[in-house]
């Protein structure tokens, strides 16, 4: 019993650091964990990954905050758009086939993979127009934040609001309903379409992950799905581990972020694309 | 021009200080849980055994985690650390609605708020659907 323990304590510490750099649930290095080396059943495992999700979010949003990385009016402007999403999906589970979920949402994933390795090779981080975007003015949006491996002040505008916000509409409806992509796509909406620089653009899609899982969360929670042998000490690691990742991150250069950052999302969105042609 | 950086400079700084008021709460809640969840687990230690109850049972309702966690046996005091943790983004939504209406920042109350019961609509749909 006490292995079990140091082990979804250790691998809590390695989720939590990664997804808290990332702004990735950690979902993705959870559930394999589980499922195949502890053979759990994936039902457990799904519970453990939302506890694992909100562990992730609270921890890493704690140095977010105090140091003003993330863009609370942002997040708080597209959560509107997750938390419906969540509930579409939730409702609509039975309606929509799961299967073009998974093509449409794959294929978003691979190009936001493309793009963003587009952006690498050019080489620059922030893109400074000479007009500002009248959405985001209007709703205060634009933001700044302390570059901690450039050591100077980054002022960066956001762009493309409508799009950004359908994007996290659809990525609200594919995480209530697929149970996945809890951090991927809200990385991709802000970083691809709102034009958000990469290190905001993770703080603060660990910031609103947890507010869209905490909803499904009380639901696995009373159903007793979250088993606490297994949650309790791999949610302790992830703790330490996301304090730990969100002051990594900041000392981080957003090119080494970028550079982890796109074969993971393309390989979630390969698995996707991989799914919805197997007939998900 | 200089009327537009100076909007922004009052802007940056009132949200700095929205940041540090939820930070601080959310890092309290956070405490809370985790020394909850770690008090439960090392119960377990302890005791030994399956947490107090019969093996692959826990207490899923609120009157038996009460009921468990006022006896101290560990996988009650675990759900309860759980709970917490579970509840601390919603707690976030919350203290970012006064945050919000503290620094007269009237659009982002409304839209937390908006946030807010969307959240709550989602969990009563949650444990009915």
């Amino acid at each position: 019993m006490i292995q079990t323990m140091l082990i979804m304590m250790a691998v809590g510490l390695f989720a939590g650091v990664a997804g808290a750099i990332l702004g990735l649930g950690g979902g993705i290095i959870i559930t394999p964990v589980l499922t195949l080396m502890m053979g759990l059943d994936i039902k457990y495992a799904i519970g453990a990954s939302i506890i694992a999700v909100i562990a992730t979010s609270s921890g890493s949003t704690i140095a977010y905050l105090r140091d003003d990385v993330l863009n609370l009016r942002v997040a708080m402007f597209l959560e509107i758009a997750t938390t419906i999403g969540g509930i579409s999906g939730a409702l609509l589970t039975g309606v929509l086939d799961p299967k073009y979920l998974y093509l449409l949402f794959g294929a978003l994933l691979v190009f936001s993979g493309w793009n963003m390795w587009r952006k690498l090779r050019r080489g620059q981080e922030v893109m400074n127009n000479v007009t500002a975007d009248r959405i985001a003015t209007k709703l205060k949006l634009n933001g700044s934040y302390f570059d901690k491996s450039e050591f100077k002040q980054v002022d960066y505008q956001v762009e493309q609001v409508p799009q950004g916000f359908l994007v996290m509409l659809g990525a609200g409806l594919a995480s209530g309903m697929l149970g996945i992509g809890s951090g991927a796509f809200k990385v991709t909406a802000m970083d691809t379409f709102m034009k958000m620089p990469l290190k905001p653009s993770s703080a603060t899609s660990n910031l609103m992950m947890g507010v869209t899982a905490a909803a499904s969360a009380t639901v696995y929670f009373f159903n007793g799905s979250i088993l606490p042998n297994i949650a309790v000490p791999l949610a302790l690691g992830i703790l330490v581990g996301a304090v730990i990742g969100s002051r990594v991150m900041q000392v981080l250069p957003a090119r080494v972020i970028r550079i982890i950052f796109i074969p993971v999302i393309l390989f979630i969105g390969l698995q996707m694309l991989y799914k919805g042609i197997i007939g998900g | 021009m200089d009327e537009q950086s100076h909007q922004n400079q009052t802007t940056a700084n009132e949200m700095v200080h929205i940041e540090r008021i939820i930070g601080r709460i959310l890092q309290v809640g956070v405490v809370v849980a985790a020394v909850i969840m770690l008090f439960g687990l090392i119960l377990l230690l302890i005791h030994g055994g399956n947490g107090g109850y019969p093996v692959g049972h826990q207490p899923t309702t609120i009157s038996s985690i009460i009921a468990g966690t006022v006896a101290l046996k560990p996988y009650a005091v675990m759900m309860v650390g759980m709970f917490c943790l579970i509840m601390t983004p919603v707690l976030r939504v919350v203290v970012s609605i006064y945050a919000f209406y503290k620094e007269h920042d009237t659009l982002y109350v409304w839209i937390t708020s908006i946030v807010l019961v969307i959240l709550c609509i989602s969990f009563v749909i949650g444990h009915t659907v």
